[in-house]
């Protein structure tokens, strides 16, 4: 089978490779709207085409074309449906799980119960879902701050995510981490991280791994690939590209994943990017670019599945674009002043959610029933998950001291000559360090 | 007047090599000292002599059993090799004993390491084992970190210490900090190691001393390699331990030739090394230091001074054990250091034996460290700028008469 992304190894950098058009008998989720931003003034020219054919550039795809092949080869009796029930109702629950938690989040935090900087990922529930559902338990993902519901695709149980937020200790990182620093060992999600950028490394590396066990420990079978999901802002930090060269350097099992919905904070992407087209990045490094419209959850999730197959297979990493929005403010401090209401209203009607409602009733895969009786069962989730850290007791103080070495003679020795940790007082978390 | 003595295994918890090749170090046994006791009066404030306060002097409880076989394998052949042999011969030893334990660096690989540590590593365990890096300090450290996260046991080189300030961002947030904010559920057993400190003429930006920024990341181990007896074993602790450590060598140290036991050893991450016991001051010093120390120490010797030399090895955290012993019985401090005046290990020493052992001081703590100057080329300034012998005994003189 020729995949779209095989045939890569050039740098060829396209010309003005258009973005993802939709053919529209193959998916009904098209919009014909333009893309309206409040400097749409700024943006190049290419972007403004629309209903231009798609050319097809060796490196960048079109996801109709990956689309198309999958037609090609699907023994279903329904040739036009890109999933089956049972993924439809797997890929709503996702979504409907990441947005009704996230809306609870902003009750929760305007009730005074969790703190600090809280990032919520409205709007963009599409692209974790298309993506991380395609994962085993094995796989890693690294995400940024705006990381809830990242872990909770991952699998993460959203009661151990609410309880961390609430700061208690039974949260998924005992209520040491808080909003922006999901760690889940069991499920690997291997953070959640504060400052933009600093997990794309941490994401090599644990592809990294993968290569390692396969190759000198010779755990053949090893094929884990990893995550890092970051947004367009990162896309100008330098540790982002010294990924992406270590990584095509080295054929890393890495999935680049690019958010970007257009803003960090109050930065206009189109204002702090010279090239805004941010999927051209990656054959400059030798690996694939993928332009995808990250409000179309089946589209993504044809995108994810030949990248981490891709990886997989041991081709290397992909840089994937996913052109998103958040409907919310940068994070629940944040006035959202800047962003036209316009551009808003119009990201609104592309709401992923309802896209794939819409799909999965005019396809006859399910009834309005069942996806409600999936909303009622998520709400009780997530209710579930406040009273259960609502009821969790809050961090002792004996537990301060406790995780800040794996091996706590490193707080060293005391003046009497017994190890610090030794100390009854330091277990107690009275001690002075 | 004083006669210096070469012993073998004299005192207790002597864990530095007892055979050094270069005669320039003498070891004096305890009874020599207290012989000539008589030609040194230190009158303290109360009026007493010196005779320290023996009732609080706490024999070391946490020698392991490693350092102090040192002291009596010391009669076996060993080999002789220099010190960066002696890191490579750790890190070699532990990359057989453990398939996890994996380079990562510049130049490590195919160049065999720009201070040649990893010659022949790369030949032997493969191009993925020890990995030639892009010139990428905070992505590969980064990545270092991810790969711990995920079972491995990586040892980042730093071609220059210096260089790592550019991985400032992955050692401060992630190195020290993701074991806590995960709530313990990953480790991150990374050793960061490379040459740091002043130079021959190296110029700034070649000769800084990083233990001074590291110092405050919470999460992290320092230790500081002076021998090539304990740079093999302190690589090999930091290599065994779960966690990040970071393990400061010197560029000039790398040629230091000694002879180690052929047996396995380990030195103690935590544990400070006394390098010659004494009564009348206790000398701290790590790295390069020590050796402008045990220099001075011969002059001071010479004019009838007993001085206590420790080698503090961890720099975070200090073993306060050792150097508190010290300080109960000689009640004089004199820290030599060469980090810069301002914010170095120094200044932080000085805070925890104030802070610790305030009664037991007879004057206040001295530390000699490095001019708060950026190291200028010329040789002659160069010098200037870090602590030489002679300033040491000067300051041992004026500590002596207080």
């Amino acid at each position: 089978m020729s995949s779209a992304f095989s045939a890569i190894n050039t740098v060829q950098r396209p010309p003005h490779a258009s973005v993802s058009q939709e053919n529209p008998s193959v998916s009904p989720l098209r919009s014909s709207l333009p893309f309206l931003g409040s400097n749409h003034k700024l943006r190049p020219n290419s972007l403004h085409k629309n209903g231009a054919s798609i050319r097809r550039q060796s490196s960048i795809v079109a996801v109709s074309d990956v689309v198309k092949e999958k037609k090609t080869k699907s023994s279903s009796s329904l040739p036009n449906l890109l999933i089956t029930k049972q993924e439809g109702l797997v890929l709503y629950e996702d979504m409907i799980l990441g947005r009704a938690f996230e809306d609870m989040c902003a009750q929760m935090y305007y009730r005074g119960k969790m703190f600090g900087f809280v990032h919520l990922y409205n709007g963009q529930e599409a692209v974790s879902t298309g993506f991380i559902k395609q994962l085993k338990k094995e796989d890693c993902v690294v995400s940024t701050y705006r990381d809830h519901v990242h872990a909770l695709s991952k699998g993460v149980p959203a009661r151990a995510v609410m309880s961390e937020l609430f700061g208690k200790t039974t949260g998924c990182c005992r209520g040491q981490g808080g909003s922006m620093h999901m760690f889940s060992g069991e499920h690997n999600v291997l953070g959640g991280f504060a400052f933009i950028g600093e997990g794309i490394p941490v994401a090599t590396g644990a592809a990294f791994t993968s290569k390692y066990k396969r190759e000198v420990l010779k755990e053949a079978d090893c094929d884990h690939v990893t995550m890092a999901f970051f947004g367009d802002g990162t896309a100008n930090n330098g540790q982002f590209f010294e990924c992406l060269n270590m990584a095509a350097l080295w054929k890393l099992p890495i999935i680049f994943v690019v958010e970007n919905n257009m803003w960090a904070i109050g930065m206009s992407h189109l204002r702090a990017t010279s090239d805004p087209q941010i999927y051209k990045k990656g054959p400059a490094f030798g690996m694939p670019g993928v332009h995808v419209d990250g409000m179309d959850v089946l589209k993504v999730r044809e995108v994810a599945q030949e990248a981490v197959a891709r990886a997989r297979r041991g081709d290397g990493p992909t840089l994937v674009e996913c052109e998103t929005y958040r409907f919310r403010g940068h994070s629940l401090a944040d006035p959202d002043e800047l962003r036209d209401p316009a551009e808003k209203a119009h990201y609104a009607t592309r709401d992923p959610i309802t896209a794939l409602k819409k799909y999965m009733i005019e396809n006859n895969l399910v009834e309005e029933a069942e996806l409600k009786a999936i909303e009622k069962k998520i709400d009780e989730v997530v209710e579930e998950a406040v009273e259960f850290a609502e009821a969790s007791p809050v961090p002792v103080r004996s537990q301060l001291l406790e995780n800040v070495f794996a091996d706590p003679k490193g707080f060293g020795i005391a003046p009497d000559g017994r190890y610090r940790c030794e100390d009854p007082k330091f277990t107690e978390g009275t001690a002075h360090v | 007047m004083a006669s210096i003595f070469q012993a073998v295994g004299a005192a207790r918890a002597l864990s530095s090599s007892n055979s050094f090749d270069s005669k320039k170090f003498y070891l004096t046994s305890r009874e020599s000292v207290s012989e000539r006791k008589g030609s040194i009066f230190v009158v303290r404030s109360d009026g007493r002599m010196n005779s320290g306060r023996v009732d609080k002097l706490v024999t070391n409880a946490v020698a392991t059993k490693a350092d102090s076989a040192a002291a009596s394998t010391a009669s076996k052949p060993g080999h002789e090799l220099l010190l960066f042999e002696a890191l490579r011969e750790g890190l070699e030893e532990e990359m057989d004993r453990d398939p996890r334990v994996c380079v990562m660096g510049e130049d490590v690989g195919h160049y065999g390491g720009s201070y040649k540590v990893t010659k022949g590593l790369a030949p032997k365990y493969g191009d993925l084992r020890v990995l030639d890096t892009p010139i990428a300090e905070n992505s590969f450290t980064g990545m270092a970190i991810g790969a711990a996260m995920t079972g491995l046991r990586p040892i980042v080189e730093g071609m220059n210490m210096g260089f790592l300030l550019l991985a400032f961002n992955q050692i401060s947030n992630n190195c020290g900090m993701l074991h806590y904010t995960s709530g313990g559920q990953f480790t991150i057993p990374v050793v960061i190691r490379g040459p740091g400190g002043v130079g021959r003429q190296l110029g700034a930006e070649h000769s800084q001393r990083l233990e001074s920024y590291f110092q405050s990341i919470p999460g992290i181990q320092m230790v500081a390699c002076s021998t090539p007896y304990n740079a093999k074993g302190l690589m090999k602790a930091a290599i065994r331990s779960e966690n990040p450590v970071i393990l400061f060598e010197h560029v000039l140290l790398y040629n230091l030739k000694e002879r180690i036991p052929d047996e396995e050893y380990i030195c103690n991450l935590e544990e400070a090394e006394m390098v010659r016991p004494g009564e009348h001051i206790t000398i701290l010093t790590y790295s390069r230091m020590r050796y402008h120390v045990m220099q001075a120490a011969k002059t001071l010797v010479n004019k009838g001074y007993d001085p206590e030399v420790i080698d503090i090895r961890s720099l975070k955290p200090f073993d306060l054990h050792t150097i508190g012993n010290s300080v109960k019985k000689t009640h004089r401090v004199l820290i030599v250091e060469e980090c810069m005046r301002t914010g170095g290990i120094g200044a932080s020493l000085t805070a925890a034996i104030s802070e610790n052992f305030h009664d037991y001081l007879d004057a206040p703590i001295v530390c000699l460290s490095s001019q708060d100057v950026p190291t200028p080329y010329a040789g002659t300034l160069e010098e200037f700028t870090i602590v030489q012998p002679a300033q040491i005994v000067t300051a041992v003189e004026q500590l002596c008469q207080q």
